[in-house]
């Protein structure tokens, strides 16, 4: 009896110490950001792009990253949706075999550990090899090599939990594998899929690595996917090298910029979360 | 005795090293109730698997023998799985509702075969319900997701939804194993009503609803068929020790 409550008290207190932990380093950065980055913080930052003197504490704003991270991200984002909900679907027991499936999940799962310097190497060697320079569009094609395979993995673990029972209902119905798949099992999925996408996303959008070399950087707002492109992460790493204060200021404006729009985009995304599981079957 | 609708003869289905089902040979009459009937583990729901073909999603097993559905060998090559499973309806232990409306429920298989149109949807939908004497209970909240029912409503939408696709047969797994008394006799009515339209075989081990509801009666013991016949005089009667052992409550349960 003793022994169960001295459990019970230590367990509780490990759940609510590592609580507190995760919600102390979270309101941690959003209040260095904030107060580092505070004053920094104007209506024009984010409205409009870079002057010349920008990067020696001149006059403008960082549109032209916010601009350039919104289109990568999205875009990649995007890109990774298509590839990765096909291969997750691929990756279920009606239409590979687990052990295709099993190997195919160890790659993803190596891949997820690549380096993401390594997807924008690669990705700056092809950009060489059919010529083509530092643009939106090499940016977009790195950022969803690196987020497929999270996509996909993460995308496969929902599928993965649809129970069985439920794809036996729609086979005796006289489903194919195609309708079984698309009009129940990724209904029944849809939260877990959207998580997936949430998740490749913030990796995408908070990224830098990968789209240094192939994104470039540049003042202006990219008016094609051939023109390079700046994103908030360059942006951040080029303002925080920068030996003055009140430029390194800005790098955690931008910062602050970059969180508020993973919030945002959490927050919509929660929101069609809430909405999608009203159908689910628990 | 019409041709029965389905035969099974010498069905042998291994799965891994287990040898489920020892050459089974079975006959569903049409438009009857076939009850079969046996201890849990004796292959029974993998027998009612064979008829729809759904033994096809388990791993490692191997089929032998033949199911005749309609005259035709369902294990041939070249048979369209999907037109026998259609043919079929199936009502499973636990109810499981697609993860959809009510409504959209019944509308899933109409719409997959090919029906459209609002008005034609909705005037099946309602017809399908009222089959299952669900639609006074749901009419208002057809939008409403499907597993805001109670189990025993679930499960006669689940009935519905198979219905919808126009079976002839329908395949019942211990239908009522997870539902309440009342709920249990809701579906016991149905399916005695049912049976003046289709064909039905029903896998129990509940002794008492065999009795209700059997026409026709395959007691099958450890993969293999003890006995068959007509209810009334098997249940009169039965000739085999383990059938006998088994109304006894001496084996089984």
């Amino acid at each position: 009896m003793r022994r169960g409550r001295i459990q019970e008290a230590a367990f509780t207190f490990l759940m609510v110490s590592s609580l507190a932990l995760v919600t102390a380093t979270l309101v941690g950065i959003v209040a260095v950001v904030l107060i580092k980055g505070g004053p920094a913080l104007s209506v024009d930052m984010i409205t409009e792009t870079p002057t010349a003197g920008y990067y020696l504490g001149g006059g403008g704003g960082i549109l032209n990253a916010i601009v350039g991270s919104l289109w990568l991200a999205l875009s990649a984002t995007a890109l990774a949706f298509v590839v990765s909900i096909a291969v997750a679907t691929y990756l279920q027991r009606e239409f590979s075999t687990p052990r295709l499936a099993n190997a195919v999940r160890t790659v993803l799962e190596l891949l997820w550990g690549v380096p993401s310097i390594v997807y924008g190497v690669i990705c700056f060697v092809i950009m060489v090899f059919v010529g083509l320079g530092t643009s939106l569009l090499a940016g977009i094609v790195a950022l969803t090599l690196l987020e497929v395979p999270i996509m996909t993995r993460v995308m496969d673990e929902s599928l993965s939990s649809v129970p069985p029972e439920l794809k036996v209902s729609a086979h005796v119905l006289g489903s194919n594998r195609a309708e079984t798949s698309v009009r129940v099992v990724w209904r029944q999925a849809a939260p877990g899929l959207v998580s997936a996408v949430l998740l490749a996303f913030g990796r995408g959008i908070g990224d830098a690595a990968s789209i240094l070399f192939t994104a470039g950087f540049t003042d202006f707002i990219p008016r094609s996917v051939l023109d390079s492109a700046a994103a908030l992460p360059t942006m951040i790493f080029f303002l925080s090298t920068s030996p003055l204060p009140e430029v390194r200021e800005r790098a955690y404006a931008a910062a602050f910029v970059l969180l508020a729009l993973v919030l945002v985009i959490s927050v919509a995304s929660r929101l069609l979360t809430h909405k999608l599981s009203t159908y689910v079957v628990k | 005795m019409s041709t029965p609708q389905i035969m099974a003869r010498g069905l042998d289905v291994r799965i891994g090293k287990h040898h489920i089902l020892k050459d089974v040979a079975v006959d569903v009459p049409p438009k009857k109730i076939t009850v079969i009937m046996g201890p849990s583990g004796c292959g029974k729901t993998t027998l009612l698997k064979c008829f729809n073909r759904l033994i096809d999603l388990t791993e490692n097993v191997k089929v032998k023998g033949k199911v005749i559905v309609d005259g035709q060998d369902i294990f041939a090559p070249g048979v369209d799985v999907i037109a026998v499973r259609k043919k079929m309806g199936l009502l499973s232990q636990r109810p499981y509702p697609l993860p959809m409306s009510i409504y959209n429920n019944v509308a899933y298989g109409l719409r997959i075969h090919g029906t459209r149109g609002h008005d034609t949807l909705d005037a099946k939908v309602k017809h399908y319900l009222e089959a299952v004497g669900l639609w006074e209970e749901v009419k208002h909240r057809l939008r409403e997701p499907a597993t805001a029912l109670s189990i025993g409503q679930q499960q006669r939408l689940c009935l519905a939804r198979g219905l919808a696709v126009e079976p002839e047969v329908i395949l019942c797994d211990e239908p009522t194993s997870a539902l309440d008394p009342v709920a249990a006799k809701k579906v016991e009515e149905l399916l005695v009503k049912l049976k003046a339209d289709y064909t039905i075989v029903l896998v129990t081990h509940v002794l008492r609803q065999a009795k209700k509801l059997a026409d026709q009666v395959n007691f099958i013991y450890l993969g293999e068929i003890v006995e068959q016949g007509p209810a009334d005089e098997l249940f009169a009667n039965p000739k085999e020790t383990l059938t006998k052992e088994y109304f006894s409550g001496e084996i089984g349960y």
